[in-house]
């Protein structure tokens, strides 16, 4: 009887069809979280963080992963449901915006302390872990050093006129646009951003923009020195056609950028939440990062030796602009569409 | 066949789930747009960047729908008009580019050389994916076409480039213009493809504003433009798909149209069949396979590949394919029955609505749910739930158009007598529909869960934490440049895509898989 053959088929068919989302629900769902981590960090490192805490501690994380601007918009939009314990960004605007509104809760004394005070959050509501320096990523067959600018300011002259890269829509792009606002003010910054603008190539995030310098699409490159870093250990120090710039003398260009963690005031798991930024910048965890080839980031706990692929921390001549000064990111989108970057 | 004069009430409700459920982020897109308000909306909506967005968008459409026109109409008339050796194998090697997803296409270019970045980039991926929605239709019509006037326009002396212009070319005209409204389309919802070039279109920039603010009102209203956009070109090609007969008095016997001799031709022409076939499926696979060989660099890969990581992306790409299979192929149960028993303006009504999904990018829906679960619906939202109703939204059009053709080969006569003999309704669906129409929905399910296992956008906005899909993955390995550790994802996905295709057309025959593939979008 071939139909009732085709009736048996077809029953099976749909009993598998409505049972496959109930199955995707179940097969998904498997595992309970302890800790939910919003993570605005590179991946590889919270990977190495991650997988170090859990075979510390015994407790699981669970790891969502965006942009700093989206996910601390994220984090505000969810409000006090947000499943968010802990939340660790690349750059301390984005942490600051949550702080700012009430979200976090005070960070352990013990673990601020670990950290010296400038890199914390004023009203210790989150902790410094890692830093990155704002550089010029230069492509050494395009440009001399001797050619290369003063001033980060420089680059929205006329003489740059394609010339330069940026990554507008990069997060790490965002403080160092801040901290222009917060040094010259409203116009000038606007005005430096028009002159990037018409200068400038404009690529999506800072890998592309270390990769154009590198294979000479463009002669320089704004990024955040961890991606040139990156860059050379992947295709060896022998092939790199491109090298970094380190603005001196305290200029604007050579901000330091700060990666922080803070604990959300609606986590079910203070306790944890706290246990996991004790360990972002406990000796060990820093170590770890330093030692790796995945990381490329300057640990923050005094005594701890960043890679040796970077240029020692000590040596850097950042601008007098703290994380306290910087403040958080408001203002920066706006004035980024205003010059028609973003 | 009988039409009955009313719809059931409940199959009318039934049917609108469907329609309410493709409205929904239309509506809710629309909504938000509005809420901006004027003087703040009118600043972020007549600013240079919007402009370079639609010049962008406008130019690569242009260059790249002509392109494909050229290219599928020589490649449709080549195969089905001449004597081309080994035609039938061509056939069928000119469609595979449709399974191969367009952002592994994208992968696979950059890979090889970043100077693809951009527009000429943009030009070359999409024309290479997108071509065989301008070669099919175009062929089928070549296929269904009398020879008699083409034949008597060379009789009145008509060299074979004039006939070819002034006869055949015109009776093409509703099939090409079709296939390259659909290849704009196709333009205007990429994102993948372009954001891997990193060529800006709405679709990049949307995601862009994403970043930047989550759910920001920048985001809703470039959503709006664009589905304003999509909106426009999907009225264009419903009217071109109406207009699709060219007339043709009385039901005379038509020949099979004589074969045209290429002569020396021949072998310049097969050069050019056998170098299509190496840029469009050749470097795609090759490339891939090229990757697969060279070690990942640990450096730059946010995630080391490893077996339990390849298994567990598998997995979940596999499940969520089934069941967005299942949910679209649900919803469009009632739909697809509605609109092959039944008529009237609801009828006609509901069946479109579910096409407009055609024209709806997946990041469009995305930022519509997320906007809708975060603020009123907290218990969907990051669930797995929510990312499988967003795929049976998204890929609505594509289940119908698949259901409606099972019912239609469905022969009314035996529900009929079912009922004749005593059964009820849930009865003869249960008992004579199902099991006629059985395969047909099979295959509808099918080419949505190929859909899904190749989607990118709306995955990465709603993927519940911590869930790694094979399309999730590629994207976090080849925004970082880890084209390596990328390889093994996108091989399994062509795989997977490629395999599912192949069956469906071996089962189906591939006028099913054209069916359904002309109505991808």
């Amino acid at each position: 009887m071939p139909h009732r053959l085709l009736l048996q088929r077809s029953a099976f068919a749909a009993a598998v069809l409505c049972g496959a989302p109930a199955l995707t629900l179940r097969a998904l769902a498997a595992d309970h979280p302890a800790l939910t981590l919003y993570s605005a960090q590179h991946e590889q490192t919270v990977a190495t963080l991650v997988s170090g805490f859990e075979a510390e501690t015994g407790i699981h994380v669970r790891v969502h992963s965006g942009d700093g601007p989206e996910v601390a918009s994220q984090i505000i939009a969810e409000g006090s449901a947000s499943p968010a314990d802990v939340f660790f960004t690349e750059n301390s605007p984005e942490i600051a915006k949550l702080d700012e509104k009430g979200m976090l809760a005070p960070v352990d004394p013990k673990t601020l302390a670990e950290v010296p005070a400038k890199y914390d959050a004023p009203d210790g509501d989150w902790v410094g872990v890692l830093a990155r320096e704002n550089v010029l990523a230069y492509n050494k067959g395009m440009i001399a050093p001797d050619q290369l600018p003063q001033s980060l300011m420089d680059l929205a002259k006329p003489a740059w006129k394609g010339k330069v890269a940026v990554a507008p829509s990069d997060n790490d792009f965002l403080p160092v646009v801040k901290a222009v606002l917060v040094a010259k003010g409203h116009d000038a910054a606007l005005a430096w951003l028009r002159g990037l603008k018409a200068n400038a190539k404009i690529y999506d995030d800072d890998e592309g923009v270390v990769a154009a310098v590198d294979r000479g699409s463009v002669a320089t490159g704004i990024v955040n020195n961890y991606y040139w870093a990156r860059l050379q250990a992947e295709r060896g120090p022998a092939h790199m056609h491109s090298a970094l710039y380190h603005f001196g003398h305290g200029d604007i260009g050579g901000l330091i950028n700060v990666s922080a963690a803070g604990v959300l005031k609606s986590s079910k798991h203070q306790q944890e939440a706290q246990r996991f930024l004790a360990y972002l910048v406990a000796a060990k965890t820093q170590k770890l990062l330093a030692d790796n080839t995945v990381v490329f980031e300057y640990p923050l706990r005094p005594g701890v030796a960043p890679n040796p692929a970077l240029k020692p921390f000590d040596e850097l001549q950042p601008p007098p602009i703290g994380v306290a000064r910087l403040g958080d990111d408001s203002g920066v989108v706006d004035l980024l569409t205003e010059a028609g970057l973003l | 066949m009988e039409v009955a004069a009313r719809p059931p009430r409940r199959l009318l409700a039934a049917a609108g789930v469907g329609a309410a459920l493709v409205l929904l982020p239309i509506g809710l897109t629309l909504l938000r747009a509005a809420e901006v308000g004027g003087p703040r909306a009118a600043h972020l909506l007549f600013r240079p960047l919007v402009g370079e967005l639609l010049i962008n968008t406008a130019s690569l459409a242009a260059v790249s729908v002509v392109l494909a026109g050229i290219l599928g109409t020589a490649i449709a008339w080549f195969v089905e008009r001449t004597q081309l050796p080994g035609r039938r194998f061509w056939a069928v090697l000119a469609a595979v580019p449709l399974a191969i997803p367009s952002f592994t296409t994208s992968y696979a270019w950059i890979s090889i050389s970043p100077d693809l970045e951009g527009f000429a980039g943009a030009v070359l991926v999409v024309t290479c994916s997108y071509y065989p929605l301008v070669y099919l239709p175009v062929a089928a019509a070549l296929r269904g076409m009398d020879p008699a006037l083409e034949e008597t326009a060379r009789a009145l002396n008509c060299g074979p480039v004039g006939s070819f212009l002034r006869v055949v070319l015109p009776q093409l005209r509703p099939a090409l213009l079709g296939g390259m409204l659909l290849v704009t389309l196709n333009v205007l919802t990429e994102f993948g493809a372009f954001a891997l070039l990193r060529f800006r279109t709405f679709t990049t920039e949307i995601y862009v504003q994403f970043r930047a603010s989550f759910d920001g009102p920048a985001g809703s209203l470039l959503a709006g433009v664009l589905i304003l956009l999509c909106l426009l070109c999907l009225l264009a090609e419903l009217r071109m798909r109406g207009r699709a007969r060219y007339g043709r008095i009385g039901s005379g016997t038509r020949r099979a149209a004589t074969l045209h001799d290429l002569g020396r031709a021949r072998i310049p022409v097969l050069a050019g069949f056998a170098l299509l076939g190496v840029v469009t499926v050749g470097v795609p696979l090759g490339t891939v396979l090229y990757w697969l060989t060279q070690p990942g660099a640990a450096s730059i890969t946010p995630a080391e590949v490893s077996p339990a990581l390849l298994t567990q992306a598998t997995l979940a790409s596999v499940l969520y394919g089934l069941g967005g299979a299942a949910v679209a192929t649900l919803l469009a149960l009632p739909i697809g029955f509605l609109a092959t028993r039944y008529r009237g303006p609801t009828v006609t009504l509901i069946e479109r609505t579910s096409y407009l999904t055609q024209g709806l990018p997946g990041i469009v829906i995305a930022l519509a749910l997320v906007f809708l679960a975060v603020h009123y619906l907290h218990l969907l939202y990051q669930s797995a739930l929510l990312m499988i109703f967003a795929y049976g939204i998204q890929f609505l059009c594509l289940a119908v158009v698949g259901v409606r053709a099972a019912f239609a080969q469905a022969q009314t006569g035996l529900e009929d007598t079912a009922r004749a003999l005593g059964l009820g309704p849930a009865a003869v669906a249960w008992r004579v529909m199902l099991p006629l129409a059985g395969p047909g929905l099979g295959a509808a399910a099918a080419m949505v869960f190929v859909s899904v296992v190749t989607e990118l956008t709306a995955t990465l906005l709603l993927a519940p934490i911590g869930t790694k899909t094979l399309a999730t993955q590629i994207w976090a390995d080849t925004s970082t440049l880890a084209f390596a550790a990328a390889a093994p994802y996108t091989a399994l996905m062509m795989i997977i895509s490629l395999l599912a295709t192949w069956l469906l057309a071996r089962r189906f025959g591939q006028s099913r898989v054209r069916l359904a593939t002309s109505s991808l979008a």
